[in-house]
């Protein structure tokens, strides 16, 4: 393969992880412990929601952005035709 | 039946079962005993990795931790699961592309120096050894308590059954072992919890359960927050008091250390694909979150429970259970004003009543009167929990000895047959040495897993990382991050912590950093350093960058192959 296009897929590839890792970090050290105070105004049910980001919603979070990571590998993979036979 | 015979019943049909697993999948080749021929499902790796993942102190301590720190136990929640998505989205697709069995076999290779290899092999030995002492300790506890027997030969049992599979099945043996461990585990933790938020919230998912009303329509945690605050405690919900930079730090090293330990990273050189690798990761947290969001929702139901119980309640009216575990003396009540009633005040001077966080998981389907079997499947859940953590531990320590140390270094010659043979040696040897640690444990063992995660943090990590990110870093780098960032972290928790005979006092700490999460810092030293050499010596050699090329995309992975 051209280095040209394994170039343009490994930039895409980095693309994914910087936007996948600000929500990972938004989530867990954003909204569950420096804003947490703040957040913990709202009601989300019977919960503040900055103690449910820190005790269950980053959590969610986490396991979502790795299936979002691997759908959007795969189709890159295909995409570039660098995936496995 | 009475809660003796139930637990004897319910353990002595899991570890039938787990024997049973363990000679059906019984490893005929070094590739079978290191990574399971590579050949494992990705569903089947996340659960075995999950069963890994959460070991005796997940599992039992906990929930009982989080209860007793309210909000501010999101630390442990958030630091032993986001380290999954570092390790799905920067290491796991490279390193199975890589293809190789370890980390040191990784950072040797990349690196292109027997010395990088022998660092980072010292390392992991060192990690993996003194976090299975831990588990040792914990297989110990959970067998003594259970089977009603003295703690050294509850130690010893767990000996016997631990070297029976680890040694016979190697990684295949036990990823099917774990497969079934993980099943009844997360069995054994949730019905309790399923039970429990019925009762007191109407709800039959505790994680929706704990932010639900409760008979009087009263939300759950606004009743908790109340009763925290009446008895001089913090709001449980509220992160008003805490200490915002050492959550972060700690928070940060945790996830950092959780992808950085070797234990954890081999796994994903057990299936057969890098996209397997990716998904696997998934699945490993998708299991762990299972328990992960349920023991939270545990903490605030067992914490209410508790105040409601033994709160301003005369000592004479206390519940059976509270008599038991006081027999264990993980409970313990000192009537300071004699007025026979139990005071359990914030304030340390009038507090009467001492628990043991250890006791929340295990008493708690007792508080809430549930039946015998369950509280006999929640002892069999524990001893999966500790069994299954410490055979991926010792199988590591194996594996380095016979793979990196003899195969890579002293015996390059060694037959197949000769490998797995001193591979099933070193890991009867490990077991033996890690039971025996345990049997007598320097006092220091808890302080040391904080040190263990925080030479992950610190070593590994950014070793892995800049080795698949960085195609201009070479060996001068990495091994002199590796090294500033090992001497750094070491140093610090050494001096920092009292238990390990050092001198220095919380005024000393910096930015007010504790030893736990200093790893963080570790890990940015070691970056830099690295970085910083890098740049200043001779890039690294062709035949190395294009290797790194190579693992970035996933064309081309074949099986775990030899050298």
């Amino acid at each position: 393969m051209k280095n040209k296009t394994l170039d343009q897929y490994w930039n895409c590839n980095l693309r994914y992880l910087v936007i996948l890792l600000s929500i990972w970090f938004m989530c867990s050290y954003g909204f569950g412990i420096l804003f947490a105070d703040s957040l913990n105004q709202i009601k989300l049910g019977g919960f503040p929601l900055g103690f449910w980001f820190s005790q269950q919603g980053s959590i969610y979070v986490f396991v979502l952005l790795i299936f979002i990571y691997v759908y959007l590998m795969n189709r890159l993979d295909q995409e570039f035709d660098v995936d496995e036979k | 039946m009475g809660i003796q015979t139930w637990t004897f019943l319910i353990v002595g049909i899991t570890f039938l079962l787990y024997i049973g697993v363990a000679i059906w999948a019984k490893a005929g080749s070094t590739k079978e005993f290191y990574v399971a021929g590579g050949g494992v499902s990705p569903l089947a790796n996340g659960m075995a990795t999950a069963a890994d993942w959460m070991s005796a102190a997940s599992y039992l301590s906990m929930a009982g931790l989080i209860s007793f720190m309210g909000y501010a136990g999101g630390q442990y929640l958030m630091g032993w699961t986001g380290g999954y998505v570092l390790l799905a989205l920067l290491f796991a697709p490279y390193l199975r592309k890589f293809g190789k069995f370890t980390v040191p076999d990784f950072i040797g290779e990349r690196y292109y120096s027997k010395q990088a290899q022998l660092v980072a092999l010292i390392c992991a030995i060192f990690v993996s050894f003194t976090y299975c002492v831990g588990q040792m300790k914990g297989v110990g506890v959970a067998f003594a308590r259970f089977l009603e027997v003295e703690f050294s030969t509850g130690i010893f049992i767990g000996i016997g059954i631990v070297f029976f599979y680890a040694v016979l099945g190697g990684m295949k043996g036990i990823t099917y072992t774990q497969v079934t461990q993980y099943c009844i585990l997360i069995f054994a933790f949730t019905v309790p919890a399923i039970f429990i938020s019925l009762q007191m919230v109407g709800n039959p998912l505790p994680q929706i359960g704990m932010g639900g009303t409760m008979e009087d329509g009263i939300y759950l945690l606004d009743k908790l927050n109340q009763l925290s605050v009446d008895l001089g405690f913090n709001e449980y919900t509220s992160s008003g008091m805490n200490d915002r930079v050492n959550m972060f730090f700690i928070t940060m090293s945790l996830m950092l250390g959780t992808a950085g330990l070797p234990h954890v990273i081999v796994r994903f050189f057990t299936v057969p694909k890098v996209r397997d690798a990716r998904v696997s990761a998934g699945y490993a947290l998708f299991f762990i979150a299972l328990l992960y969001t349920t023991a939270p929702a545990i903490a605030v139901f067992v914490r209410t429970n508790l105040l409601q119980t033994v709160s301003n309640k005369p000592y004479a009216e206390m519940p059976a259970w509270f008599s038991k575990w006081e027999e264990s003396k993980l409970i313990s009540f000192d009537d300071k004003n004699s007025d026979g009633v139990i005071q359990y005040v914030a304030n340390p001077s009038s507090n009467e009543l001492t628990i043991d966080n250890d006791i929340m998981v295990l008493a708690n389907p007792e508080i809430a009167n549930l039946p015998a079997w369950v509280i006999a499947l929640v002892v069999a859940g524990g001893l999966a929990a500790a069994l299954s953590t410490a055979a991926g531990l010792l199988l590591v320590i194996a594996t380095s000895i016979s793979h990196d140390l003899l195969k890579n270094y002293l015996k390059p010659n060694i037959s197949e047959k000769g490998e797995l043979r001193a591979a099933r040696v070193a890991i009867a040897w490990a077991v033996l040495a890690a039971g025996l640690a345990g049997l007598n444990p320097p006092g220091f063992v808890a302080e040391v897993v904080a040190l263990a995660f925080g030479l992950a943090a610190s070593s590994f990590f950014p070793a892995i990382i800049l080795g698949i990110f960085d195609k201009r870093m070479n060996r001068q780098g990495a091994i002199s991050g590796m090294i500033v960032g090992i001497v750094f972290t070491t140093i610090y928790i050494w001096y920092f912590k009292p238990q390990l005979g050092g001198i220095g006092t919380p005024e000393g700490y910096w930015f007010g950093i504790k030893p736990e999460g200093i790893g963080t810092l570790g890990m940015l030293i070691n970056l830099a350093v690295a970085v910083v050499v890098s740049r200043l010596t001779p890039p690294p050699p062709v035949d190395v960058q294009n290797m790194v090329e190579n693992i970035r995309i996933p064309r081309g992975a074949g099986a775990a192959i030899e050298h």
